[in-house]
């Protein structure tokens, strides 16, 4: 990516995510607006997609509520998403998860992998630029 | 006649920025020019009154002799591409000053930018001017080509400007009432909702736009 797009993104980015990856159970805290007040919902499920990159990453989570698919996109970096959780890892070979859609009940379950640091975190924007630019 | 100077800069590209409110707000990015004033012409001199401006500071054999020997006559350094802008009252502007960007834009108000679009090269009817094709199957033999071009022995010609194939893009255009998201001034930078024309590092010229809402 050009480096001035990247440099106009950085102070948008958020500081630390957490580690996460497709096939993660993880819950997302984002605000909502109710009747001119605002507050926060956590929306738990499995992340079956990872898509865009700096600004615009964004992660798919897929939950079944009462018998019926739910998929919601969430823009990772946007301030309506508070905080982001890893409930579970899970191991799978697959980029995306879309077999999961035609599936139900124990056909959906996903090894958990083990092993690993469950507070690992990714610095996605340093504060300080490093003095020399790493290659691309 | 518009009444004011413009800024010359180059499309960098698209991004998003989130706004006070957490959206997204799609946003190209502008990269501004020097934007030096290399000349002023007054209704006395040249018959019309402008103001030239130069957007960006080059190696000095990026030009001609000609066009140095201009700059070397105002004590400028080489700066290319020139563009002038009318305006009204030239007495504001002097040669060698740059123009600043916070002065002439600012957050929230409406500004028209100017580029070449893209080009398409040789296209047919249907990408050109959105005309509508013929079946693709059934023993069709009239996919994608343009029908009839007009009558017979009356009028006996064809009329001129019948929309028909030919090169598309690379042409000047304008986008009007853009909005600017941010100025700055220290990267000379310049931050646009939505799209302009051409591709990145394509020259854009952009101005304030008429509007009421400018203020």
């Amino acid at each position: 990516m050009n480096q001035i797009i990247k440099d106009v993104e950085a102070p948008y980015l958020k500081q630390s995510l957490p580690k996460m990856g497709v096939g993660d159970t993880v819950k997302v805290f984002f605000k909502i607006k109710e009747g001119g007040k605002e507050r926060t919902q956590g929306y738990e499920g499995l992340i079956i997609k990872k898509a865009g990159s700096g600004i615009n990453h964004t992660i798919t989570v897929r939950r079944v509520f009462q018998g019926v698919g739910i998929e919601r996109v969430f823009l990772v970096h946007s301030p309506r998403v508070e905080k982001i959780t890893v409930q579970r890892r899970g191991d799978v070979s697959k980029s995306k998860l879309y077999y999961l859609r035609a599936r139900s009940g124990k056909a959906t379950r996903i090894k958990e992998k083990l092993g690993g640091k469950r507070e690992e975190t990714v610095v996605t924007a340093p504060q300080a630029k490093p003095e020399a630019p790493k290659g691309e | 006649m518009k009444n004011s100077v413009g800024l010359l800069g180059k499309k960098v590209g698209m991004t998003q920025v989130f706004d006070k409110e957490g959206g997204a707000v799609p946003v190209t990015v502008v990269q501004l020019g020097a934007n030096v004033v290399t000349q002023t012409m007054t209704k006395e001199k040249n018959g019309y009154s402008a103001v030239q401006i130069g957007g960006f500071a080059v190696k000095e054999k990026k030009l001609n002799k000609p066009e140095l020997g201009a700059m070397k006559k105002q004590e400028l350094p080489a700066l290319k591409p020139l563009r002038e802008f009318r305006v009204a009252d030239t007495s504001s502007f002097k040669v060698g000053e740059e123009l600043k960007a916070d002065e002439l834009l600012k957050e929230g108000m409406l500004i028209d930018v100017q580029g070449t679009s893209i080009g398409k090269g040789f296209q047919g009817t249907i990408k050109r001017y959105n005309a509508g094709r013929g079946p693709m199957s059934h023993g069709s033999k009239f996919h994608r080509s343009m029908g009839s071009i007009g009558p017979g022995t009356t009028p006996g010609r064809v009329f001129k400007g019948l929309h028909m194939p030919g090169h598309m893009g690379s042409v000047t255009c304008k986008v009007t009432h853009l909005k600017v998201v941010k100025v700055d001034t220290e990267k000379r930078l310049l931050l646009v909702r939505g799209s302009v024309p051409g591709c990145d590092g394509g020259l854009l010229v952009i101005t304030p736009s008429i509007t009421k809402w400018n203020g």
